[in-house]
């Protein structure tokens, strides 16, 4: 520690502190605007010079560290002398229309000549002249309101990483530019706004805001990002219960950080499409036509849709019922819904969309480490020494994740991707390997083929904390990297060299996503995965593990509050007596034995052994495979209910369709990738009569008999917290408290589980699988010469309902593409942009070309956000045996130019 | 391009190498090009913003192909008080380019300079390394066509 005096006052501090920092801890302010406390300092504003006794001139306090028994004098006539100069003179060159300024009541600038009483220049002479930046649909960039003060240029290079600004020209010329000046959209910008947040005048506003709100007439209210799985804070800004910005806050993820869809997709909020009665189908006898809808009053939809699931269940069973539950919906309303199918109706007919995307790791993980979550902290990845990422794009479905990737690298990490495609991150990675898709268990017994036969493996971990290591050792010699190559593509010597790049480090962690799990062979990928990781001991350490990320806000939670067939709330399974008990004496109400249908069984069985289908927050009519069939199955149903926030693909088939509400209308918890729950607040009142999903359940459940009764959310937590040991000590008033716990959290005094398995697995031992390697269910022949594989793109995210009602998100990509590597254009004669149609033996749609080398040759990518041109009318239904996932990831596809 | 990778293969172990490698690209390519810069910044792994930065400070870099000739006119005090001015527009007539503009010929480039050190000869112009004092209109004519014909 060392001792100092500022301003009189006497101040201990750590050493290597600044002056600002020091100051700071004491309450005494120093004026900046160059200075971020997320930036390094940049030093060039010079508006908070000090004066230290004994230098013979004033220093910068955001950079000058403090040493012992400095005298420091923050306030000085001399002081004030020089910062007065500094204002004057950026008021020399800065427009005063603080009258229309969109920072007026939040600029540095304005209120620094507030507090020095500069009410205009001394100055006068010429001003800059560049016209402003309006040309992107996101951020507004006014060059006479530039201070140059070089934050965005700072926080472009070392948050975001893209570099995509620097200072150009010189003198009274300099302005902050992009490459050749260029307009963002055609530069490397990815949209995050990490710049706009952190602009301290008027220079960079959010486009969307314009004239919509002051500063000071906006509430801010903290919030979960509702998009992927990351789980980002932010200040939604409200005004008039609309939604005017998004504005970074700090978040124990993302710090000030967001992503395109973050930060500027919550049009949807308030968008005049949101559904705001309830709907009653009229033609309900003709399936087959256009559903033509009135609106009901509450009392009336609820009523009829408690009358036919009572008649369905009366005449058929309750297991001829189903449910959808939502990633997207809080913890509590899936808590809520999975007890209403299973107290309510009586079966334990449940599903969510993590069938679609992640059940192989919940099957897989759970059965080797005894957890299907992912088993480290978001921010323990930057720490890591190697980092595998595999069949993920972390780049656009993880925005966030991937910076902590990067920075990472930055500090000197090795980065092995292994995909597909060559995604952004390849960009930064030491090693690339490109294998044929569906092939993860060759190239990954490959690898472990190399660690054993170099005995790189870790013995001591093996020998003491798993089971099963010999017959799975028989299954991976079967794997030289010779042989993998030939399955693969990946050159052997690569393989070898990534094993031992692997092997050899010290806190190595695995990433991965949908590209492992989205297959019929999913869980033996997850399987291998996790046979890797334990293979040379790399898990159960910080920074060191395997990384499932989830795509979803709540996907993780909606997974944890049982809206699983086979599992109550934590993952206790429905087969246990004892299990059952303790649910049937809390629900007052018999429960169902049998683990129910997964979501795919459903809609096969639709209209057969499925009568009705309860369908909450999913827009399944774009993220199921081979829609055209899903739309029959749904069509066959006697009944469905969709309880969504706008009327979408999947509403439209409903014979009732609800009007719930958005995030920001309601209390709740979501729970990110990384097992941490976090409190999301009420921002505005509900959009026309839409009603919490927790409401609706609620209701329904009393018309129908069973009593329910929550105060709010925090008393359904309550509960939640009661029946489920692994968020037994998690409530509302901690989570506000301490801003958001990791489970396994069992009881008020635990603070939550950083990584999981340390020590001993979850499940006791872990448990090696051995895996063979089986082929896709469907590859590509003649007739359908190219493999597809479906995925997500940055500024668009899952059945785009929520995007693409979004106006700078659906403006900067309104449209669907299929991508083709240069070499299949040539040969097939598809020139970039031409309209293509793509079809496999499922259906067919028409879809722009876009030629790049992201895909290798003779395999093409779709993303699957858009209706107009869905990439799931194509995808194949076959299922992974054990998690029942469908192979979305491959399926052949041929490609004829229109 | 070959010229590009004789440079950068030069420069390949050398730190802070970007203002040489500018500097001696634009003797080769009489300009920097635009994906000139962008195999520079792949090459030397910086971003291409900084790139364009550092060759939009110095005054030494042109972005844009530049004349044969490059015309600059003084419009220092001296220079303007015997009739720059009067110069500048005789010279901006007949090659028809505005200041900091290249002919399509790329024969001149017309630059305007606040000194040019020769104040006793005012007004003066140089072209490349030539001065010319005392300078007219019709004087300016004459000697551009020179220049022209050449």
């Amino acid at each position: 520690m060392i001792e100092l005096i500022i301003d009189e006052k006497k101040v201990k501090t750590k050493e290597g502190a600044t002056i600002l920092e020091a100051a700071e801890s004491i309450g005494i302010k120093i004026p900046y605007l160059c200075y971020h406390k997320s930036l390094s300092p940049l030093s060039s504003c010079r508006i908070c010079v000090v004066e230290v006794e004994g230098a013979k001139s004033l220093v910068a306090a955001c950079s000058y560290l403090v040493s012992e028994g400095m005298n420091i004098k923050t306030n000085t006539e001399r002081v004030i002398e020089a910062r007065r100069l500094i204002i004057d003179l950026l008021l020399s060159n800065h427009p005063l229309d603080c009258l229309t300024c969109e920072k007026n009541g939040a600029c540095r600038l304005q209120d620094y000549a507030y507090e020095l009483g500069i009410t205009s220049t001394s100055f006068e002479g010429a001003k800059t002249q560049y016209p402003p930046d309006t040309s992107n649909p996101f951020i507004e960039r006014d060059y006479s309101k530039c201070i140059l003060c070089g934050r965005c240029v700072k926080v472009c290079e070392e948050i975001q990483m893209l570099n995509v600004l620097d200072f150009s020209r010189r003198g009274f010329e300099t302005k902050v530019a992009t490459f050749y000046d260029s307009p963002l959209q055609q530069t490397d910008c990815a949209f995050c706004g990490q710049c706009v947040a952190v602009c301290p005048v008027g220079a960079l506003t959010e486009k969307v805001r314009r004239f919509r709100g002051r500063e000071w007439e906006l509430r801010k209210v903290t919030i979960i990002c509702p998009y992927c799985g990351c789980g980002c804070i932010f200040d939604l800004n409200v005004k008039d219960n609309e939604v005017i910005k998004v504005t970074s806050t700090d978040g124990v993820v993302n710090g000030l950080a967001l992503c395109a869809k973050g930060r500027f997709g919550f049009d949807f909020i308030n968008s005049p499409d949101r559904l705001k009665t309830p709907l009653i189908r009229q033609n309900i006898e003709d399936k087959n036509k256009e559903a033509k809808f009135r609106e009901a009053s509450w009392e009336e939809a609820l009523s009829l849709v408690a009358k036919r699931f009572k008649e369905i269940k009366d005449k058929y069973g309750p297991d001829k019922i189903a449910g959808i539950a939502s990633a997207k919906c809080t913890n509590e309303e899936n808590y809520l819904f999975q007890k209403f199918m299973r107290a309510v109706i009586g079966t334990n007919n449940v599903d969510h969309c993590a069938r679609l995307c992640h059940s192989s790791t919940v099957a897989g993980l759970a059965v080797a480490f005894g957890s299907g979550a992912m088993t480290n902290s978001v921010d323990e990845i930057k720490d890591a020494d190697c980092i595998l990422v595999t069949g993920s794009n972390t780049t656009e479905s993880h925005p966030i994740i991937a910076l902590k990737i990067k920075e990472a690298v930055k500090k000197g990490a090795k980065l092995i991707v292994v995909d597909p495609r060559r995604i952004e991150l390849v960009e930064w990675a030491d090693m690339y390997l490109r294998f044929r898709s569906g092939t993860d268990v060759a190239w990954l017994n490959g690898m472990m083929y190399v660690i054993i036969n170099e005995n790189l493996l870790d013995e001591k971990f093996i020998g003491e904390r798993c089971e099963g290591f010999d017959e799975f050792k028989a299954t991976v010699m079967e794997y030289p990297p010779e042989k993998a190559e030939e399955i693969t593509g990946i050159p052997a010597d690569d393989l070898i060299k990534a094993a031992r790049i692997y092997a050899t480090a010290d806190k190595a962690s695995i990433i991965y996503s949908m590209g492992v799990t989205q297959h019929t062979s999913g869980t033996d990928n997850v399987f291998s995965i996790a046979n890797l990781a334990m293979l040379t001991g790399n898990i159960g350490r910080e920074s060191t593990g395997v990384n499932p990320l989830r795509g979803q806000n709540n996907v993780q939670g909606a997974c944890d509050m049982g809206t699983l067939p086979p599992v109550l709330p934590g993952y206790q399974k429905v087969i246990d007596p004892q299990t059952r008990a303790k649910f049937e004496e809390a629900w007052r109400v018999k429960l169902p034995e049998a683990p129910g249908l997964t979501m795919m069984e459903m809609f096969n069985k639709a209209g057969k052994e499925i009568k009705a289908m309860y369908i909450m927050g999913e827009n399944l009519m774009l993220s199921v495979p081979d829609l055209i069939q899903a739309e029959e199955a749904l069509k066959a149903l006697d009944f469905l209910v969709v309880q969504d926030i706008f009327l979408t693909e999947t509403a439209k088939l409903a014979d009732v369709v609800l009007p719930a509400v958005s995030f920001a209308e309601k209390d709740g918890t979501f729970t990110n990738t990384e097992r941490r729950v976090q409190l999301v607040r009420q921002a505005i009142n509900p959009i026309g009569q839409s009603k919490t999903d927790s409401a609706i359940i609620v209701d329904l459940a009393n018309i129908m008999g069973y009593k329910m009764h929550y105060d709010d959310a925090k008393s359904i937590m309550e509960e939640i917290a009661k029946l489920t040991p692994s968020y037994g000590g998690i409530s509302y008033e901690r989570l506000e408290r301490e801003g958001g716990l990791q489970w396994p959290c069992p009881d008020p005094a635990h603070p939550g589980t950083k990584f999981l398995h340390k020590d001993k697995f979850a499940g006791g031992k872990g448990k090696f699988h051995p895996v063979k390697y089986r082929p896709p269910a469907e590859e590509p022949d003649e007739e359908y010469p190219f493999r597809l594989t479906t995925g997500r793109m940055l500024y668009h995210y899952h059945g785009g309902s929520m995007t693409r009602r979004s106006k700078g998100l659906d403006e900067i990509c309104k449209e669907g593409y299929v991508e083709i590597n240069q070499q299949d254009a040539t040969s097939f004669g598809i020139n970039d942009g031409d309209t293509v149609v793509v079809s496999s033996r499922r259906g067919s749609i028409k879809i722009k070309a876009k030629i790049t080398d992201i895909v290798a040759p003779k395999e093409v990518f779709i993303p699957f956000h858009f209706a107009e041109s869905a990439a799931n009318v194509l995808t194949n239904t076959a299922l992974d045996p054990i998690a029942k996932i469908p192979e979305l990831k491959i399926c052949a596809v041929n490609i004829t130019n229109q | 391009m070959d010229k590009l990778d004789e440079i950068l293969s030069k420069y390949k172990d050398t730190k802070g190498a970007l203002i040489p490698i500018l500097q001696e690209v634009q003797e080769g390519f009489g300009y920097l090009p635009k994906d000139v810069m962008v195999r520079i910044a792949k090459d030397l792994k910086i971003p291409v913003s900084r790139v364009y930065g550092v060759a939009t400070f110095y005054a030494q870099f042109y972005l844009a192909p530049y004349g044969k000739y490059t015309i600059r006119v003084c419009r220092g005090t001296a220079c303007h008080i015997q009739g720059a001015k009067k110069v500048l527009s005789a010279i901006k007539n007949i090659t028809g380019l505005e200041e900091g503009e290249t002919s399509q010929d790329l024969r001149f480039t017309l630059e305007t300079v606040s000194c040019l050190g020769a104040c006793a000869l005012a007004p003066i112009m140089m072209i490349n390394k030539d001065y010319f004092g005392k300078m007219t209109p019709q004087k300016a004519a004459t000697i551009l066509r020179r220049y022209r014909e050449e």
